[in-house]
């Protein structure tokens, strides 16, 4: 079992935008990760409603768990997410498109 | 039989037509055994799938970046394998769909709540969904806006911008709605829409779907179980106003040729500003509602230069940011606050970062540069004068000319001679000044009465206002919901007020009321509404002269 204990960045919390990237990301990693707090059960990081749950905000930390080929490459890159502020970044930047119509 | 109920109108005109009400929220009914249990597994996991269908639909045709986004995680949560395990182990247990369905969603509408603040928000999409899957479950519509093939009168214990995302104005005659008051969502989006609406009418829940009633939006009554021969003078009345609105045009007057500029609220280059004389509210905040980061100033002084471009030569008052309570902005990261209506907060927002005030106001000065429209600055939720001497110095740093202040705050409203000392012109926005003097969440569907711009009190607020600019010889103009109430209108003039700022929509219906009233009637009429024993009685005293 390979672990990452990762300090939640995103200024929102792990909710809202955030919340629906890393899901995303963890939706399209080969191995199942889990993601929990120190104090919950370990849940699904591809479940949307399980992550909300964890109610995880800026400065939470948490622990990603998995197994299996891949599973140290899947922990590293949502890591990475998890401790990027998600609020301040836009990877999909829709925004530049948005904002002509001011 | 004809009953009467009364409200609050909120959006001035007659219709008349069937009521259709929101579809309601479908009730569990008694648990049934379930004596099949793939076919039961199979059912609940199919409305699962048709909501999220459902919703994707939506999301991709809806205009609105901040609801596509929640519907998009709304899409996130229903698609939710660890939910669809969580259904079908609970059936497999003998629960029915639709109790396993809600029992699933409680577990986690529990953990949102546990966790407060966004989350425990967002707790009714939660609601909605399930109530979605409930439905499907049960073989009855989703809930939401009714289609009964015919136009209709829409009826709704209070409206969400959700429930409105896909209201069709040429369906829909009048909104009349139990809760809610007169700047909730039903109120702005009626007046919006130019569509007649009552709020906070009691008993309007129940009147069967397709019962036939007269709505009158600017009295606030509501009349059920009228005859043909009603709707019929209803329609020609309705058509007969709104053929008189037509026929007064020009710049907003008094029959005697007092002058009141008549200005539009807007959030965008494009709102509309038909008929309007200038803008009198130009709400910036849309600029970076559904950003994650600050917009650059390019961006920024691309938005504003948009707007300037569509007044040439005429007024543009431009509100900075009013950010927080019921805005928040994701860049900003408020953190939570047990009262954010009384917490940081437009202006306040300074306080925290000043760097995004100074960095607006260049925008704004660097867009108003080369550009013929007049460009006026005022800052929202002031309580000082120390307050609006700083942000005016702010504005004079920037090269803006003319620097004003809001006054939605009591404080404020009373040091308005003080104010207007050091800023050059203030403009009351009513719907803040009301929660604030009245002590009234907007929010608050249960205390519609005491929101209603007709207070007295409120008045009383307006009138030193106007006072306090007739004495230093500036401008005082209003720009919250009550600016587009005609009768109001008529009681603002009277009361000294320069200029009125409302969605364009509601300028011609305000401009016909002042040209039947002279200077001398509007006085008149405004001291009777200040003396007025409550907001009822300074309405009827206004209607009774009309």
């Amino acid at each position: 079992m390979s672990t990452r204990t990762v300090i939640v960045a995103s200024a929102s919390g792990l909710h809202a935008r955030p919340a629906a990237l890393f899901v995303a990301a963890a939706a399209a990693q080969p191995v199942l990760v889990t993601i929990r707090t120190e104090s919950k059960k370990p849940v699904p990081a591809k479940s949307m409603l399980s992550v909300l749950s964890l109610g995880a905000t800026c400065g939470t930390e948490v622990i990603l768990e998995a197994d299996g080929d891949g599973a140290e490459a899947a922990l590293d890159a949502l890591a990475t997410l998890l401790a990027t502020d998600l609020d301040a970044t836009d990877p999909a930047a829709p925004a530049e498109t948005a904002a002509g119509n001011g | 039989m004809a009953d009467v109920l009364r409200g609050i109108g909120v959006s001035t005109g007659l219709a008349a037509g069937p009521v259709h009400r929101v579809t309601a929220l479908p009730g569990l009914p008694q648990p049934t055994p379930v004596t099949d249990v793939d076919a039961e597994v199979a059912k609940a996991l199919g409305a699962l799938a048709e909501v999220g269908t459902d919703l994707t639909r939506r999301a991709s045709s809806t205009h609105d970046s901040t609801a596509a986004e929640i519907l998009a995680a709304q899409v996130m949560m229903i698609e939710d394998t660890v939910l669809h395990d969580d259904v079908a182990e609970r059936i497999r247990t003998g629960i029915d769909a639709p109790h396993a369905i809600d029992a699933a969603f409680a577990v986690h509408r529990a953990a949102f709540q546990a966790a407060g603040g966004y989350l425990a928000e967002r707790a009714a999409d939660l609601d909605d969904l399930r109530d979605r899957a409930v439905a499907v479950c049960l073989g009855l519509a989703m809930p939401g806006i009714p289609d009964p093939g015919h136009p209709f009168i829409l009826i709704a214990a209070d409206l969400a911008p959700a429930d409105t995302a896909g209201l069709d104005p040429e369906r829909v005659l009048a909104l009349v709605t139990e809760g809610g008051g007169p700047t909730s969502h039903t109120a702005i989006l009626a007046r919006a829409l130019g569509l007649p609406a009552v709020v906070s009418c009691a008993g309007v829940l129940s009147v069967a779907d397709g019962v036939v009633v007269k709505v009158d939006g600017t009295l606030g009554v509501v009349t059920a179980g009228i005859d043909n021969d009603e709707v019929e003078q209803v329609r020609q009345g309705e058509t007969a106003r709104r053929a008189r609105l037509s026929t007064v045009t020009g710049p907003g007057r008094t029959a005697d040729g007092h002058p009141m500029a008549l200005l539009a609220n807007v959030g965008s280059a494009g709102d509309s500003t038909d008929g309007a004389e200038g803008i009198g509210l130009f709400r910036t905040e849309l600029l970076y509602l559904d950003r994650t980061e600050e917009p650059s100033l390019a961006e920024q002084i691309d938005a504003y230069a948009a707007v300037f471009d569509t007044m040439a030569g005429r007024k543009v008052v431009v509100r900075t940011l009013d950010a927080g309570a019921d805005k928040p902005l994701p860049f900003l990261a408020a953190p939570d606050e047990p009262n954010p209506a009384l917490g940081v907060r437009g202006l306040r927002i300074g306080r925290r970062r000043p760097d995004v005030l100074s960095a607006q106001l260049q925008a704004i000065a660097a867009a108003a540069q080369s550009r013929t429209a007049e460009v006026w600055v005022m800052a929202p939720m002031v309580a000082t004068v120390a307050e609006a001497a700083a942000f005016v110095a702010s504005c004079r740093q920037a090269g803006l000319q003319h620097a004003g202040v809001m006054v939605e705050i009591p404080a404020a409203a009373l040091r308005a001679r003080a104010i207007l000392d050091v800023a050059d012109f203030i403009s009351i926005g009513t719907n803040d000044l009301s929660q604030y003097t009245f002590a009234a969440d907007r929010q608050c569907g249960d205390l519609a009465d005491l929101l209603d711009p007709w207070q007295p009190a409120l008045l009383e607020l307006v009138a030193s206002c106007a006072e306090a600019g007739a004495r230093s010889g500036k401008p005082v103009g209003v720009c919250g919901e009550a600016a587009a109430d005609p009768g109001l209108a008529i009681v603002l003039t009277g009361l000294g007020v320069h200029s009125l700022s409302m969605s364009a929509r509601s300028i011609p219906a305000v401009r016909e009321a002042l040209a039947r009233h002279t200077l001398d009637d509007c006085r008149r009429i405004a001291t009777e509404a200040v003396g007025a024993i409550d907001a009822t009685a300074a309405q009827a005293a206004v209607h009774s002269r009309e």
